[in-house]
């Protein structure tokens, strides 16, 4: 029997499918070439002359929102700039499939380099585009997934969203992707379950198993393969217990979070993308209290200008509400090729601060790129993976030199306040030593890993790994009591704040300041209005 | 008659001259004989206005002052439709902002 597999990813929309893993990513069958230049123009022209129809009839059956998707598939095909390249490709001597492919990676290139995720986020359409096209070429028909399956791929196409039936359920699992895509809006809206970024991975036997049963977990943003019985039990009760959440809840989401005994709690968003925050309406939270930037770090550390934009469209989206941002936590589990190191014990390693502070060649052109932003609303920076107070010092340095070189240039800046996460034991055992910092934030995934030596991506240790563990909210409890006593203002930014579950525990210790991932928001709410605190 | 005509116009489009208005902008200015062209800096470079490959290319994010320039038949009359389209926000409510 295969082992269970748990991927972790990024959720872009929200819910619960069980079904059969299904692969995007099938083999493309083979063109056959044509024996002259006229032939092969031929051959192009009916294929785009197919795909075009085939879009139109899509179209007639389309709501609003997917048309407005389908137009901009079908005005790129009728665009000779679009298809001029191809056949001039062909009148050189190229088959129509190389030539067709070529053209559109050219294009696709392009978008892929963008700097703006809405710009990146169309390349899936152009990918659309050229498959649907080499489809028509080779006619190769699309093979259909069964009702009810997960769709498990490198990214999804638009059309082929659109043509599968979701009546029955199941969901979207992408090891690239985005929440921007034409995908992810049309999942939220339709409430398919969908989650994006987890990664190249290899799967061993599980998907090939016909039977590969698949649980997906877009609310934690998680997917198991091969899941045992215990864990399919859990799961079924977590997604049943989510749509009766869920129901219960939307009417808390424009509400204040107030408990049940009237303690106002404040709660926060946790973004990783800044595009996630265009679908989030800012009246309905107070603010970001974690803004991940490794999405940033995704090929190779960005540029200053890439961050500074990205934060910038953040702090504008929040106007007055605090955006807390963190510095980039690269190594452990989310290597950066060209940053972070290989190592036999990732997450007992060079990751988080510590990175940083060993190649500040990077770190300086992020906190150039926050100290600009900062001037753009109500900025907050923390360190990640604090373990002493010299760690702090020195990224605190490191803040005020890069300041005085940005007055210099008379470049327009501002230094935020800065604090740190309490995810190392050590800082929440003896936090006396950080009486310099602006701000806690506790992380409740890796204090609860370090806490208890059990590993967030190991199923197999997976019932250690409680943030409701006495010892872990002793820890919790008392960083509370630290900061209440010191006047230093302590929240908590791990999915713990969004686990309704875990929420009266936390309450309970003394935290009055969480932050949760935008699809929890409502439930959290729901969540603290019965508590008693 | 005036063959030639250009404007400025911010965009105000939370996404910018993105996929949808696109569409919308490419469709208006084909209906106009006129050549339609335009550019992100009034020193270009200039794009095709009725090609949405450029257009897109163009890379236009909300707040870019937008150059549109035509030259022959209706050239006035395509930039100023044009040029109301962009201050119309696409004829798109806040919908959809929200929903991407």
């Amino acid at each position: 029997m295969p082992e269970p597999l748990r991927l972790q990813g990024i959720s872009a929309s929200v819910g619960y499918a069980e079904g059969p893993l299904f692969n995007l990513d099938g083999g493309t069958a083979r063109y056959t070439g044509k024996a002259t230049a006229g032939e092969e123009k031929d051959a192009l022209e009916i294929a785009i002359t197919s795909a075009t129809d085939r879009l139109a009839t899509l179209i007639e059956s389309a709501d609003d929102e997917a048309a407005g998707i389908l137009e901009f598939q079908l005005a790129m095909l009728q665009d000779e700039a679009l298809t001029g390249p191809a056949f001039a490709a062909i009148r050189s001597g190229m088959p129509a499939d190389m030539a067709w492919r070529q053209a559109l990676d050219a294009e696709i290139a392009g978008y892929d380099m963008s700097d703006q995720d809405y710009f990146r986020a169309r390349a899936a359409d152009m990918r659309d585009i050229r498959d649907r096209v080499l489809r028509a070429l080779t006619e190769e028909q699309e093979s259909a997934a069964p009702a009810g399956a997960i769709l498990y791929g490198e990214d999804i196409a638009p059309t082929r969203f659109l043509e599968t039936d979701w009546s029955g359920g199941g969901g979207i699992a992408l090891k690239a992707g985005s929440t921007a895509s034409h995908v992810a809006m049309l999942a939220r809206s339709r409430g398919v379950p969908m989650i994006v970024g987890l990664g190249v991975v290899s799967l061993g036997s599980s998907p090939a198993d016909p039977d590969g049963l698949a649980l997906l977990d877009a609310e934690h943003g998680g997917i198991v393969l091969a899941p045992s019985k215990a864990e399919i039990e859990t799961f079924r009760r977590s997604s049943s217990s989510f749509a009766a959440r869920r129901d219960k809840a939307e009417v808390y989401l424009a509400k204040p979070a107030v408990t049940r005994a009237g303690t106002t709690v404040r709660v926060q968003v946790n973004i990783a993308d800044p595009s996630e925050v265009d679908g989030i309406d800012i009246a309905t939270c107070e603010g970001v209290g974690l803004m991940r930037t490794e999405f940033l770090f995704g090929k190779a550390p960005p540029d200053e200008e890439t961050q500074y934009r990205a934060y910038r469209k953040v702090l504008e989206w929040a106007g007055n509400k605090p955006v807390t941002i963190r510095t980039v936590d690269a190594g452990g589990d989310k290597p950066v090729p060209g940053f972070t190191v290989a190592e036999s014990n990732p997450f007992l390693g060079l990751r988080g601060i510590r990175l940083s502070l060993a190649r500040p060649d990077v770190f300086r052109v992020q906190i150039r790129a926050l100290l600009r932003a900062a001037v753009h609303g109500n900025l907050k920076v923390m360190f990640p993976m604090i373990a002493v107070i010299e760690e702090f010092k020195r990224a605190a340095a490191l803040f005020a030199e890069e300041q005085t070189g940005l007055i210099a240039r008379g470049i327009a800046q501002k230094m935020p306040p800065l604090g740190i996460m309490v995810e190392v034991p050590s800082v929440a055992i003896a936090p006396e030593a950080f009486l310099d910092v602006a701000f806690l934030s506790i992380g409740s995934n890796d204090l609860t890993q370090y806490v208890m030596a059990a590993a967030r991506d190991n199923t197999a240790v997976a019932h250690l790994n409680s943030v409701r563990h006495p010892a872990v909210l002793r820890l919790i409890g008392s960083v509370a009591a630290f900061g209440l006593r010191e006047k230093i203002p302590v929240s908590l930014c791990g999915d713990a704040g969004g686990d309704p579950a875990a929420i009266s525990a936390l309450l309970e210790a003394g935290l009055r300041d969480l932050s949760v991932a935008p699809a929890q928001l409502a439930m959290a709410k729901a969540a603290i209005a019965d508590v008693t605190v | 008659m005036s063959a030639f005509a250009e404007a400025t116009v911010l965009i105000t489009h939370e996404v910018g001259l993105h996929a949808r208005p696109s569409v919308k902008f490419t469709k208006l200015a084909k209906s106009f004989a006129a050549e339609v062209e335009i550019a992100l800096a009034a020193n270009g470079p200039w794009f095709d206005a009725k090609s949405i490959v450029k257009v897109m290319a163009a890379r236009a994010p909300k707040g870019t002052m937008l150059h549109i320039r035509a030259s022959g038949d209706g050239a006035d009359d395509a930039v100023r439709a044009l040029a109301e389209l962009v201050r119309r926000d696409f004829d798109e409510g806040a919908g959809h902002a929200r929903t991407a």
